[in-house]
């Protein structure tokens, strides 16, 4: 049985769709990398499975649990982690306060979830900056803190939302890195990423929005021959009648 | 679960077997890069807090003895209950968040609660604060459920909004006395009655008693899981959220503290003044006072509601007595600049800028 299935999710907000029946499944270990030009909803799908909005239709299934109507504290304790597209660290307080809140859903006491919260700062990295305010930092730490403060509730799946968005390019290494160790630790994620380069190497699979509709579902090297999800990104005028040759070079067909 | 947890669950152990104790040993020390801010500083600060709060013990059990004009005694008192009031309101506006322009109705529910039961059903005023504090703490639940899930702005409006309605109430609701209040019988001296004529001491004690509750409950607030919570839901509620944090409960767990305070200190205010109405315990302008004390003096800070009753109240005795009838407002003209220069240039209030002194 999947661990995460989402099920003819609609959303809408007055006239607009920014979800439109959307289905798909996620498997316990799976990297899923969710794709799509800007308004495809993708953060509003996120929105939807953590429980910030409410679906006008369909259902979401974590583990046997039915997450439609959840509140998002409760989704989280099912096990579900999250990051979020515009960053929200807590930012009158350090980075290792902001790790330590998280860690306390398991341990009340604060030296506990101290030592806890340290371990997640070592594995991101960010162990010499635990002092610092979470505001001054850059926003490539500030990705690393939300990743360690969303690690720190222990879930089984984690989402994160834009990775690599807003970081310089010599950082994303390192990120891709950390998505590499997440998964060798038995975590579940589900990616929105931007960067083909890196979504493509980090995928197992790949599921493709436009519009609020799925318009592609499958392994990364297929899924780059979806004649719609390049019309999608670039228009029509790209798309190679065979589907042989990818326009722009940003992926390979052969890295998956 | 398990299988997941596993290899992550290990590592502290493995730090602290390497490391020994070290991280929390050391937060001042060398080994940490930043040693003067951030969690080192609080961490001290609260050490810093727990010797300051025992010094204000000490010095304010002696200071009767050193201030024998009847006159200052009950200005300390009304500081004192004054700074009572707006740590109380600083549990729930500073630490949790939520600005409550409301808190005057705390303050009527404990004075009234406890002046009703003594003088329609006799019971002793002691149990009569007691009792008003659960009943203060229900109508802090009622009113919290559906305004928390306003935000912000709206939040503080909708308190402002149940001020003015509970007043109105109060006017007109003869049980209670209505607009002309209420006198409490006269009663011998005696600490079991809650009176006491020939001496203001008693009544120092025990509003210095109930701030250094207040105080005390605030620190440990601090220090646990319940203060990083309310910290986290200030900061970022969705955010908080998102870590598995239930933002209703926890803000209506930070309300029922700060309405439970603020009632006893309106029972307290019944006893010490024997007439209340609803223009002395519920209007607007003390749940303003209650506020701005604690933002001029540092909202969110242990001793920032302490500093800023310390200051204003009896600024406002000082103006009175200078200016008498004719300058009623002054006290209200220098409240309204120190809190635009608060705004403006120091927005954690005088303990924030005693701070930043203190870093230089």
């Amino acid at each position: 049985m999947a661990l995460l299935t989402v099920e003819g999710i609609t959303k809408r907000f007055g006239g607009l769709v920014a979800n439109h029946n959307i289905s798909f499944a996620v498997e316990q270990g799976e990297i899923v990398g969710l794709i799509g030009p800007n308004g495809a909803g993708k953060s509003t799908l996120f929105d939807v499975i953590t429980g910030y909005y409410r679906p006008d239709a369909g259902e979401v299934r974590f583990d046997r649990h039915g997450l439609v109507g959840r509140r998002p504290d409760q989704v989280n304790r099912l096990g579900i982690g999250r990051t979020f597209q515009k960053l929200r660290p807590f930012h009158a307080m350090t980075v290792l306060e902001n790790v330590m809140v998280a860690a306390m859903r398991h341990q009340a006491d604060p030296s506990a979830a101290r030592r806890e919260a340290l371990s997640y700062l070592e594995f991101v990295e960010l162990l010499d900056k635990r002092d610092s305010y979470a505001r001054d930092l850059s926003t490539g730490q500030r990705k690393r803190l939300e990743l360690a403060r969303a690690m720190a509730t222990r879930p089984r799946l984690l989402l994160l939302d834009e990775v690599t968005g807003g970081v310089d390019q010599r950082t994303i290494p390192t990120l891709v890195q950390l998505i590499g160790r997440l998964r060798e630790q038995g975590l579940t994620l589900v990616v929105i990423e931007h960067n083909m380069r890196v979504i493509m190497s980090i995928s197992d699979r790949i599921v493709a929005l436009h519009l609020g509709e799925v318009i592609a579902d499958g392994p990364p090297s297929e899924v780059v021959k979806e004649r719609r999800l390049i019309e999608a990104y670039l228009g029509d005028a790209f798309v190679v009648p065979s589907g042989e040759r990818l326009p722009s070079g940003e992926s390979s067909r052969g890295n998956a | 679960m398990a299988t997941v947890d596993e290899p992550r669950a290990e590592s502290p152990a493995r730090r602290r077997q390497a490391g020994g104790r070290e991280p929390r040993r050391g937060q001042a020390s060398s080994h940490c890069p930043m040693a003067t801010g951030g969690v080192a500083a609080p961490a001290g600060r609260r050490r810093l807090a727990g010797v300051l709060l025992l010094l204000l013990c000490l010095a304010a059990l002696a200071f009767p003895w050193v201030f024998r004009l009847p006159y200052h005694r009950d200005l300390v008192i009304r500081v004192f209950l004054y700074a009572m009031l707006a740590q109380a309101w600083n549990i729930l506006a500073g630490y949790c968040g939520q600005i409550s322009l409301g808190h005057a109705v705390f303050f009527g529910t404990g004075a009234y609660a406890s002046t009703m039961l003594q003088m329609r059903w006799g019971w002793n005023p002691w149990v009569g604060l007691v009792a008003g504090i659960p009943v203060a703490v229900a109508l802090s639940l009622a009113i919290g459920s559906p305004c928390f899930r306003l935000r912000g702005h709206y939040f503080a409006i909708a308190t402002i909004a149940i001020g003015e309605i509970v007043q109105t109430l109060a006017i007109n609701w003869d049980f209670i006395g209505g607009a002309r209040g209420l006198t409490l019988p006269f009663q011998k001296d005696s600490l079991l009655a809650f009176q006491f004529h020939t001496s203001k001491y008693p009544y120092y004690y025990i509003v210095l008693a109930l701030l250094i509750l207040c105080l005390l409950v605030s620190w440990r607030i601090e220090g646990t899981r319940l203060g990083y919570y309310f910290r986290a839901i200030r900061e970022d509620p969705e955010a908080a959220q998102s870590v598995g944090i239930p933002i209703t409960r926890y803000k209506l767990i930070a309300m029922a503290i700060s309405a439970a305070f603020v009632s006893a200190g309106g029972s307290f205010y019944a006893q010490y003044v024997l007439y209340l109405d609803p223009d002395s315990v519920l209007p607007l302008s003390l749940s303003i006072l209650i506020c701005l004390l604690a933002v001029v003096g540092g909202v969110g800070t242990l001793w920032g509601p302490l500093v800023g009753a310390a200051l204003l109240i009896p600024l406002s005795e000082f103006t009175r007595i200078q200016f008498g009838g004719t300058g009623r407002a002054v006290d209200l003209l220098i409240y309204g600049a120190l809190l635009t220069l608060v705004a403006v240039f120091q927005p954690a209030g005088l303990v924030g800028l005693l701070r930043r002194w203190q870093r230089r």
